[in-house]
């Protein structure tokens, strides 16, 4: 039964932005570049995002344009910067962000 | 009005929500001891520990703080001291600390009472009498702001940061907003969050003491990881959580901090000890599930919230721990241990707010004398004293 909802899901192509000063969303979803995925905010206001890759469950895209060194924000905190520009819709990950807080 | 739940008021003005008879060692010497009086007297609880002895300076302080700190949670109507008689940290100095609270207590000593048949014997009709007494009390309608929560993840996965970190901050923020105490640990979770940390300080106090505690166990970790041998075991971040979507330790530090809302933090206390204030406070101390949970537990905390992942079924003696998983499948599989399925936020049922809702509720309920499931399943594992250093 759970796989059912699981399989209804990933037809609706969720997402979650978890703080209003948010640039990212996570995937609720495995999601395929070319996808139109549907993001919540936490407040529940919802629209819709083209990605650009594939974006796996758990995993952050972007919800804005980004420069280099601009700074990623999710739980409404800087959690690292943008080693280069990417475009909205884009995958962010350890390839194209950088953190210089805390130990490795 | 704000909300209420129904509890056991204790001598010393704290509330209890369950009404237990606690049996602790001084000595991992008493503990086989303590165990099967326990076994005597059902309904009680006992707390078997390896630690006791041997032990010198901080790590025998920490130690001794500990096991006075669960002798005095509320969730406690009495205690039966176990002592062996030649321990470091004696069966009296245990029973000296509990007894401010004005509870039931006793001691059994093995060396004075002859053998372990007979300290049995004697500590069984100590429970028995003090189970008795304690079933004449009655639960009675108290304001919310008397419940203190333990904050704890473990096993956990993308989905504990995602949603049921941020739920359960939700609730604690709801609990803090009412007068209550919740209490956020877990410092090697939290490393590179100082400044976010800082930030969320009552005032410039609290903030020196959340930059030294940080610090500190940064340079503990710095010392451990220099001394291993396996490089494997030098990284925070685990290869699961980089392949799970997390970026950065911040981010994932974000992620286990989140169980603690947005409130402000009122206090930094040291492991052991109990917070002399009410509200959001920092427990100095390990990651751990069950030092945490422990160091919740010594510090008057009446239930813990436990934020799962992967799943695990543990649970603590005497204080109910209330499992939440934001992962769907996991809670289709594990739906005997986990008390809250937060991953309905995960599948579009429910949003962040409605499951904060739940969870608070729930806090609630098992506070009024619902049974969490670890504590229907009889599991106890979590109670371990940190080490120090």
């Amino acid at each position: 039964m759970i796989e059912e909802e699981f399989a209804q899901l990933a037809g609706g192509k969720n997402a979650l932005v978890l703080d209003a000063k948010d640039n990212v969303a996570v995937a609720l979803a495995d999601l395929v570049a070319g996808d139109s995925c549907l993001v919540t905010e936490d407040g529940g206001r919802k629209y819709e995002v083209v990605v650009k890759e594939d974006i796996a469950f758990g995993h952050k895209f972007a919800l804005a344009d980004l420069a280099k060194d601009q700074g990623v924000f999710k739980y409404g905190e800087e959690i690292g910067r943008m080693k280069e520009p990417l475009a909205k819709g884009g995958w962010i990950h350890v390839h194209n962000m950088y953190c210089d807080k805390g130990m490795k | 009005m704000g909300d209420t739940f129904l509890g056991y008021r204790r001598e010393n003005g704290t509330v209890g929500v369950r009404n237990l008879i606690a049996v602790i060692p001084s000595v991992f010497c008493a503990a086989k001891v303590a165990e099967r009086i326990s076994q005597n007297v059902p309904g009680t609880v006992h707390f078997s520990h390896p630690v006791g002895c041997s032990q010198v300076g901080d790590d025998l302080d920490v130690t001794a703080r500990t096991l006075i700190g669960v002798g005095r949670n509320p969730n406690f109507a009495g205690v039966v001291v176990v002592g062996l008689g030649c321990e470091r940290f004696t069966p009296q100095e245990l029973y000296d600390g509990i007894a401010p609270t004005g509870k039931m207590l006793e001691k059994v000593v093995i060396q004075d009472a002859g053998d372990s048949i007979k300290a049995i014997e004697i500590g069984t009709r100590m429970a028995r009498q003090m189970q008795q007494a304690a079933s004449l009390q009655r639960r009675e309608e108290v304001p919310v702001g008397e419940l203190m929560i333990g904050l704890n993840c473990g096993g956990s996965d993308t989905t504990s940061g995602l949603v049921a970190n941020p739920a359960l901050g939700i609730a604690s923020d709801k609990l803090v907003g009412q007068g209550g105490s919740s209490i956020l640990s877990e410092l090697t979770e939290l490393l590179g969050t100082e400044h976010i940390l800082t930030r969320r300080a009552a005032d410039a106090q609290v903030a020196d003491d959340i930059m030294r505690v940080i610090t500190a166990m940064e340079e503990h970790l710095k010392h451990q990881i220099q001394t291993s041998r396996k490089s494997r075991w030098k990284n925070l971040i685990s290869t699961g959580n980089y392949d799970g979507g997390l970026s950065s330790v911040v981010e994932k530090s974000l992620g286990s901090m989140k169980k603690s809302g947005n409130a402000k933090f009122v206090e930094v206390f040291a492991y052991g000890d109990a917070p002399s204030k009410k509200g959001l406070v920092l427990l100095d101390g390990p990651g751990q599930d069950g030092e945490v949970t422990t160091g919740a537990a010594a510090a008057g905390a009446q239930i813990v919230c436990f934020p799962t992942g992967r799943g695990t079924p543990t649970g603590f003696p005497g204080v109910p721990v209330i499992k939440i998983t934001g992962n769907p499948r996991t809670f289709e599989r594990m739906k005997e241990n986990i008390d809250i399925n937060a991953g309905e936020v995960i599948l579009g049922k429910k949003s962040l707010q409605e499951m904060g809702e739940e969870i608070y509720q729930e806090i609630l309920a098992v506070a009024s004398g619902k049974l969490s499931k670890a504590e229907v399943l009889g599991h106890d594992e979590q109670f371990c004293i940190a080490r120090m250093p």
